[in-house]
């Protein structure tokens, strides 16, 4: 039995504030990185050092900065679209699968299509967007009509969209032109998306994630089916006594959600990859990273725009650390896994709040 | 009890003062709880009674005043330190885990015996000893979802007398409960004050505070206002110190002007959760200007017969015509389009989102009307200024129309819910238990609502156990025994003793009206 001592107090907080949720937030993370300091002790690198190149590294130089942005996008795009599944009650863990189902349906319509130049690479995005949604909707119909739980759906998608990638580009899409090596041919050049200057800053997938926070952010707080969203949301008894259709309101969440993972994919093979190529080389668990950016940004579309950049700079720090201290990239993997970690114990600490023994003796 | 000396004390509150966002709660409230009574806590809707409670157990910390236990200062730091100084609760909506068992319920948090297996020999034989001892009967092997509430609450009891408690809080534990299950409870009650416990009572029933308790003290705005032995006061005495003036008993009903017939229930039937028959061919009429009451033992098709009329369950067999529509056809959005408002009886886990603001709250159900939305965007002005409206209308309170439900008191989410169902100029209602942990003012206030939709014309369905409530504003009774008719009289013409025989199924009217 755990003991309180008397001088501790621990009551519900009433309604916490933005700032105490920042401020939570930000400690969560600072310890995130002390613990995973330790983990570049073992590895003989002093934590100080490595997290001075991991800076120096992101935001030190041009080059830095802009791969930092390049990584930020798909984790901006879908986290942007799973902050809506998410409010919706809905644990969309399929955004790695939807992502890559955009990037074949993407890949596809740049190969295959035959389309004049113009219209090459507005078909890829609007493609994309209906596979990732796609791709989303069959969980989400699952759970609404049978109660089949929808992480389990999602994630067991994800497998599949691998499989899917794996058979194309050793089979049917095998490029010619790639001497045996598994990918396909590489793209036209009419399918490349702009770049912003001599940087590997994909344009329009940054605009649409920019734009999709601030729209989103909008139609979740102002508008009727952001409305409906909350409700089911929050509370999905209350939705049905307001005559609110779950399966309406899911779908469509999952159709946002999934479709925005699609639009990513479109990023990742047309603007920094222009093949479609291993999926563990498209997808670099983007998918799954969002989810954290989505959870840190405390469902706000707005807030991923900060979170997203934040977990750019650390897949940055990925880089950097392979590359100047020698250290493997998966240690990025451990960075989230903490972050998430110490995330999760921090609702706690949203939720109610300690204090020391601060009644007064007035007798 | 003449001097406050000569009993031992169990509890003393003094000077507690807790703040919320907008709010004091308690503002300065002492309490003095003598050993071995029932004292009653009585006041309005947000008077601070629960607040005043949860600081006891430990959930809240007060901003200030003292707490002494038999005449110890102590801090309470958590409800496990509550329960470590022998303080349990039974709130007013009770925390219990559905799908465990009662045994697993009881033993929850509980560090039992050695290792990490749970051993249920011990448990059940204290639990028989407790339940033998106190009148508290339940099989420890259900599963809580399949409990009815009265029996939900044994267990939280249960709960409470497991981890030794020897001051026991109860936050409005009849309310929930049917006449008979209010008789049980407070022979538990009883037995337990003669093996030594002592039992804060809260309730806004002043027949039960007559009834049950030795003192009450009154809580009026976040201050006690004052504490006075229960038989040398009346109720006409604890209802002026609640609300501060003279309170009339009474509410004008004038005779009903029938309009046409709106509602036309034919031989429904439906299922209930666990897929047993709850309705079996229930037929009968309502006509608007007309409140049709429908009296019986809760869980005998009341809850179902609510929601499929409102269309969150389906029938199986029959149908419910609402001028030219068969409501069993419809969904729950077409019906509550065609005018039909519904109070339901869980009001925070159906009728209200606990964690969106009290504006949005007053718009659950007509949020996509022309008054609230323009271009599929929602016009929060206009909200706004319907939350203002319902706030003072209604006199719910809380600090600002942007505060979450939740945080509201338990009587003034009731308000929201009245305020929002019926507010507009629906045909017809089904209210069930409109009154539920509403104070006396606020009780009366809605049975005078109620009767003004009448007399504007709607057509009102009553679900109640409160009998003298079903009496006091109907005009047809309907008593329901198992998912059946029993037989519908006029409230006026009414004998007692025919419809207690009916409600237990052992009467049944010969001729349908
Ligand atoms: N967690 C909270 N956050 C903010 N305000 C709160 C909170 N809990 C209670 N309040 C406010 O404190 C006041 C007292 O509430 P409390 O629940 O103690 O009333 P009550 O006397 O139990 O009323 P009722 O009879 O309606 O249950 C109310 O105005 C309520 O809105
Ligand atoms: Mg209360």
């Amino acid at each position: 039995m755990i003991k309180t001592p008397a001088w501790i107090q621990i009551e519900r907080r009433p309604s916490p504030s933005g700032w105490t949720v920042f401020a939570i937030s930000v400690v969560a993370i600072l310890l995130a990185l002390i613990v995973a300091g330790l983990f570049f002790q073992f590895y003989g690198v002093s934590a100080l050092r490595a997290y001075g190149d991991i800076i120096k590294g992101a935001f030190g130089s041009r080059l830095g900065l802009t791969e930092t942005v390049r990584r930020m996008i798909p984790l901006l795009v879908i986290g942007v679209g799973l902050t809506v599944a998410f409010r919706a009650l809905f644990w969309n863990i399929g955004a790695e699968g939807q992502l890559l189902m955009g990037a074949v349906v993407a890949s596809g319509i740049a190969l295959f299509s035959g389309l004049p130049d113009p219209l090459l690479i507005p078909a890829m995005f609007l493609g994309a967007f209906a596979a990732g949604a796609l791709w989303g909707i069959g969980p989400a119909i699952l759970k609404a009509k049978l109660g089949i739980n929808d992480v389990i759906t999602t994630l067991m998608l994800n497998y599949v969209a691998i499989y899917v990638v794996h058979w194309l580009i050793l089979g049917p899409w095998k490029g010619p032109t790639m001497r045996g090596f598994p990918y396909t041919d590489k793209f036209p050049t009419a399918a490349f998306l702009p770049m912003l200057g001599g940087t590997r800053i994909h344009l329009p997938t940054l605009a649409i994630g920019l734009a999709g926070a601030l729209v989103l952010y909008f139609v979740v707080k102002k508008t009727r089916v952001g409305f409906e969203i909350r409700v089911v949301g929050e509370n999905p008894d209350a939705a049905k006594y307001a005559g609110i259709s779950q399966t309406k309101i899911t779908v469509l969440a999952m159709v946002i959600s999934g479709g925005l993972a699609g639009v990513a994919g479109v990023g990742e093979v047309a603007g920094v990859h222009h093949m479609l190529l291993n999926p563990s080389s498209i997808a670099l668990s983007y998918g799954y990273t969002a989810i954290i950016v989505a959870w840190l940004a405390r469902r706000n579309p707005l807030a991923v725009i900060l979170t997203s950049f934040l977990f750019g700079v650390i897949m940055r720090g990925g880089d950097v650390i392979k590359i100047s201290l020698g250290l493997p990239f998966q240690l990025v993997n451990v960075f989230n896994g903490l972050i998430l970690f110490f995330l999760i114990g921090s609702e706690v600490l949203i939720r109610y709040r300690i204090r020391f023994g601060t009644v007064k003796e007035t007798s | 009890m003449a001097s406050k000396e000569s009993v031992p004390l169990a509890v003393q509150l003094s000077g507690i003062v807790k703040r919320f966002p907008g709010v004091v709660a308690n503002d300065g409230v002492s309490l003095i709880v003598a050993r071995g009574e029932i004292h009653c806590l009585l006041g309005e809707n947000g008077a601070g009674k629960t607040t005043l409670m949860r600081i006891l157990y430990g959930l809240y910390q007060p901003d200030d005043g003292e707490i002494f236990l038999h005449g110890k200062p102590i801090r309470i730091p958590s409800p496990r330190a509550a329960l470590d100084h022998r303080i349990g609760m039974v709130h007013q909506h009770f925390h219990l885990v559905p799908t465990l068992s009662v045994e697993e319920n009881i033993v929850l948090g509980l560090s039992e015996g050695t290792g990490p297996f749970l051993r249920f020999k011990k448990t059940r034989q204290k639990l028989r000893r407790l339940a033998d001892e106190y009148g508290l009967d339940v099989d420890p092997t259900a599963k809580i979802w399949q409990l009815t509430v009265g029996q939900q609450q044994r267990v939280e009891i249960l709960k409470a007398l497991y981890r030794d408690a020897d001051i026991l809080i109860m936050d409005e534990p009849t309310s929930v409960l049917t006449p008979q299950e209010v008789d049980a409870l407070f022979g538990t009650l009883r037995t337990l004050v003669e093996a030594g416990l002592t039992i804060i009572f809260i309730t806004h029933k002043l027949d039960e505070v007559m009834e049950i308790s030795n003192r009450v003290t009154v809580l009026r705005k976040g201050k006690a206002v004052a504490t006075v032995n229960t038989d040398e006061s009346s109720k006409a005495e604890l209802a002026r110190l609640m609300v501060g003036r003279e309170v009339v008993f009474r509410v004008e009903k004038k005779p009903p002007q029938l309009g046409e017939k709106i509602l036309h229930v034919e031989d429904l039937h439906a299922l209930n959760d666990r897929g047993l028959p709850a309705l079996r061919g229930m037929s009968f009429d309502l006509s608007g200007g007309e409140i049709l009451g429908v009296a019986g033992v809760s869980g005998n098709g009341q809850h179902e017969l609510s929601e499929v009329l409102t269309g969150l369950r389906k029938a199986t067999k029959g149908k419910a015509i609402l001028g030219a529509h068969d409501l069993t056809q419809c969904s729950a959005r077409t019906i509550a389009d065609l005018g039909v408002a519904h109070v339901p009886t869980e009001r925070i886990r159906v009728g209200t989102v606990p964690s969106m603001s009290v504006r949005e709250n007053l718009i659950l159900k007509s949020y996509r009307s022309r008054e609230f939305c323009k271009w599929s965007i929602l016009d929060e002005r206009a909200a706004h200024e319907n939350a203002c409206r319902a706030i003072k209308e209604y006199e719910i309170s809380a600090p600002h129309d942007g505060t979450p439900v939740g945080n509201l008191s338990g009587g003034n989410i009731q308000r929201l819910v009245l305020a929002r169902e019926l507010s507009g100029s629906p045909k017809f209602v089904v209210a069930a238990h409109p009154t539920y942990g509403l104070d006396v003012g606020a009780t009366e206030q809605v049975r005078v609502v109620l009767l003004a939709q009448r007399d504007r014309g709607a057509g009102i369905l009553l679900i109640s156990e409160d009998l003298d409530e079903v009496f006091q504003i109907s005009d047809r009774v309907l008593v329901i025994y198992e998912g059946q008719v029993m037989g519908i009289v006029r409230a006026e013409e009414a004998n007692l003793e025919e419809i207690g025989l009916m409600m237990a199924g052992s009467y049944r009217q010969a001729v349908a009206e």
